[in-house]
């Protein structure tokens, strides 16, 4: 029958062409709207790393102390985001945990050997042997650099593919070298593609760009004084000017994640935390009681509002207006329905049992919800173009309008339809043929 | 066929009761045709909506083809309703947005028959009422007798067991509904069991049998030859 019921709805449909129209229209306005929040929504809320993301937790030590100033507003556990490279350090030599690295954002000149091409500026990630296996980031070629490179600063690097494509055409460039500020440094490995969104692994800027081009290692990288081209926070005293002014200073600049397996090795890094800290307090670093916290991929996101509660307000009024959409979808519906109240009576007289009626009438309004879910999508990709020509070129990796998202907006449509399509149909499946019938 | 004993029909509103029918009883037996007149108001319309199971009664027995239909569900009456009952509207009542042939199918859908039978079920129906031709035609096409021959088509096309008739020539000129009254005596001298209901006594003399009913009764008819007059004196 549905096949005789679906055929029904669009005779329905096209009987009354201006009334269809209306209830499309709404429908589709209502998705489209919602859809185009809900899309950045999804981007900026979606799990970057849902394989680990429970295992991979970022480190944070109070080394500013709880009568500073300094924090943000409202952070009430005095906690900065990011370390001092001398806890970077201390954590890294302690190897408490199952993978860790401590990383900075980076940046140099980039001079191809091929004379006719520029120099250019690329963007560098200075990290640990680690990152690669902690982030699970695929390689097209070659590997991460071995532990001893990072022991011996040693001039290697990682370049992703986009990079690879641009200065080796695409070829294996494993064993080649790429110049960065005037050093050399061997590519070891070649990234495929790997772009977790946000980044969440350095929040402090660009979280939705496009990442590093190349990574080296984070020992190399402050032998060679490679700038921080992320944060730096510094509270009371910068510390003595200088590189070695920095690296001695209390400044916050870096970041540092570790991978704990299982909810033991989180317990015991947690108890590692503390145990460094009031270390640090033993020795007259810190004047204040051990203040650490360790978070997962899903609660760093949080912690750093990853999702500004200005988006969420306005999903929520984008499904606000969605809602109103479907009432007037419903009035419509409800309209449509009972001026066709006749029609029901001679199908009930003619066989058709209340279930019958309302599976035909429910139809109907799912083909309507298909329909407007179309025109939604339409109105979407349009949403999503005109945010594009608002936002960064950064920020607008965030409406990207993935397969998922084309499922979700048909699949919320003609629910949201049916749903909203319940008392009119219902209304429908109570008419009494006898009265109708004797009406007419 | 049709057998209903003391059967009541009441209306309530908040401060007051109306009774339909009353202590009403009729019995219908297979292959009869029957004319149930009465002035308007009288409940015939009601005893034709109750007979053809779109309306619940308050009391009394109706049996259908030998069933009890108290305390049938919806489900159950509606196939009940579509198997052995066929409908014929005064206002024809077919469906604007079908033509003639989906309109006949209309009933056969919800029978269930598989696109073949019903296929040679619409061309039988349309044969016999003698509109093969206009098989795709909508009803806004048809003159008003094509469109009730439809409506009669519409009926049979399930081989019910009952034909229930609410003056079915009502909106039709003398001679489209000396045409329809022809059919249905064709179709009563085929063995249909009719049940036609009418105001009309030049109609309703063409049945085999006629009920009279009176404020929801059914009234003698030979024992109060001065009602039968006044109502008809009245139509």
């Amino acid at each position: 029958m549905f096949n005789y019921y679906f055929g029904l709805a669009v005779r329905s449909l096209k009987r009354n062409i201006v009334l269809t129209v209306l209830m499309i229209a709404a429908v589709g306005v209502g998705i489209g709207a919602s859809m185009t929040t809900l899309t950045v929504f999804r981007a900026m809320d979606s799990d970057p790393i849902p394989q680990k993301s429970r295992q991979l937790f970022a480190a944070q030590i109070d080394n500013w102390g709880p009568d500073n100033k300094s924090i943000a507003p409202g952070d009430e556990e005095h906690f900065q985001p990011q370390i001092s490279y001398i806890d970077a350090v201390g954590l890294m030599n302690a190897k408490a945990a199952h993978r860790q690295s401590a990383m900075y954002k980076t940046g140099a000149a980039l001079t191809p050997a091929n004379a006719d091409v520029l120099p250019f500026q690329v963007q560098i990630r200075a990290t640990y042997t680690d990152f690669f296996s902690m982030f699970q980031t695929p390689f097209l070629v070659g590997g991460p650099w071995s532990a001893d490179d990072d022991r011996n600063h040693t001039d290697v690097a990682v370049i992703t593919q986009k990079l690879n494509d641009k200065v080796f055409g695409g070829g294996n460039s494993v064993g080649k070298s790429i110049n960065l500020d005037n050093h050399e440094f061997r590519i070891v490995g070649v990234l495929g593609l790997w772009d977790p969104t946000p980044q969440f692994y350095d929040l402090n800027t660009d979280q939705y760009g496009e990442g590093a081009e190349v990574y080296v290692p984070f020992t190399r990288a402050i032998d060679g004084q490679m700038p921080g081209w992320g944060n730096n926070n510094c509270s009371g005293d910068p510390g003595q000017p200088g590189w070695e002014g920095r690296l001695r200073s209390e400044c916050v600049w870096l970041q540092f994640w570790a991978e704990l397996p299982t909810a033991a090795d989180v317990a015991a890094y947690r108890a590692f935390l503390n145990n460094y800290a009031s270390e640090q307090q033993r020795v007259g670093r810190f004047h204040w009681p051990a203040h650490t916290r360790i978070r997962d991929v899903r609660e760093w996101l949080v912690y750093q509002h990853a999702v500004s509660n200005e988006v969420r307000i306005l999903v929520l009024v984008s499904f606000s207006f969605l809602l109103v959409c479907l009432l007037n979808a419903m009035g419509l519906m409800l309209a449509k329905i009972m001026g066709r109240a006749g029609d029901i009576g001679v199908r009930r007289a003619l066989g058709a049992s209340r279930r019958a009626i309302f599976s035909q009438c429910l139809i109907e309004a799912g083909v309507v919800g298909l329909a407007g879910g179309l025109l939604g999508l339409g109105l979407t990709a349009l949403g999503l173009m005109g945010l594009r020509s608002l936002l960064s070129e950064e920020a607008s990796r965030l409406t990207h309008f993935s397969p998922l998202d084309i499922s979700i907006a048909v699949i919320l449509a003609v629910l949201a339809t049916t749903l909203a399509g319940l008392y009119p149909t219902w209304r429908a499946a109570q008419v009494q043929p006898a009265w109708q019938l004797k009406a007419q | 066929m049709l057998k209903m004993t003391h059967l009541s029909k009441a209306y309530r509103t908040e401060v007051v009761e109306t009774y339909a029918l009353r202590d009403f009883s009729i019995h219908v037996r297979e292959g009869e045709f029957v004319a149930v007149t009465g002035p308007s108001g009288s409940g015939k319309t009601t005893f034709l909506t109750i007979a053809g199971l779109l309306e619940e009664f308050s009391g009394g027995e109706y049996q259908l083809d030998g069933a009890n239909v108290r305390g049938l569900n919806d489900n159950q009456r509606s196939k009940l309703r579509n198997e052995k009952i066929g409908f014929i509207f005064q206002a024809f009542n077919l469906i604007a947005d079908l033509n003639v042939q989906d309109n006949i199918d209309v009933p056969l859908r919800y029978r269930g028959f598989n696109g073949a039978e019903r296929r040679r079920r619409i061309q039988e129906a349309l044969g016999r009422v003698g509109l093969s031709a206009r098989s795709r035609h909508y009803p806004a096409e048809l003159s008003g007798g094509q469109q009730q021959r439809v409506a009669i088509a519409r009926a049979l096309a399930g081989s019910p067991r009952l034909l229930l008739a609410d003056e079915p020539t009502g909106n039709l000129d003398t001679q489209m509904a000396r045409g329809v009254l022809d059919l249905l005596e064709e179709l009563h001298r085929d063995g249909a069991t009719i049940v036609m209901v009418t105001h009309d006594p030049e109609l309703a003399v063409r049945a085999q049998r006629e009920v009279h009913i009176v404020d929801g009764q059914v009234v003698d008819l030979a024992a109060q030859p001065r009602l039968v007059a006044t109502a008809n004196a009245g139509t």
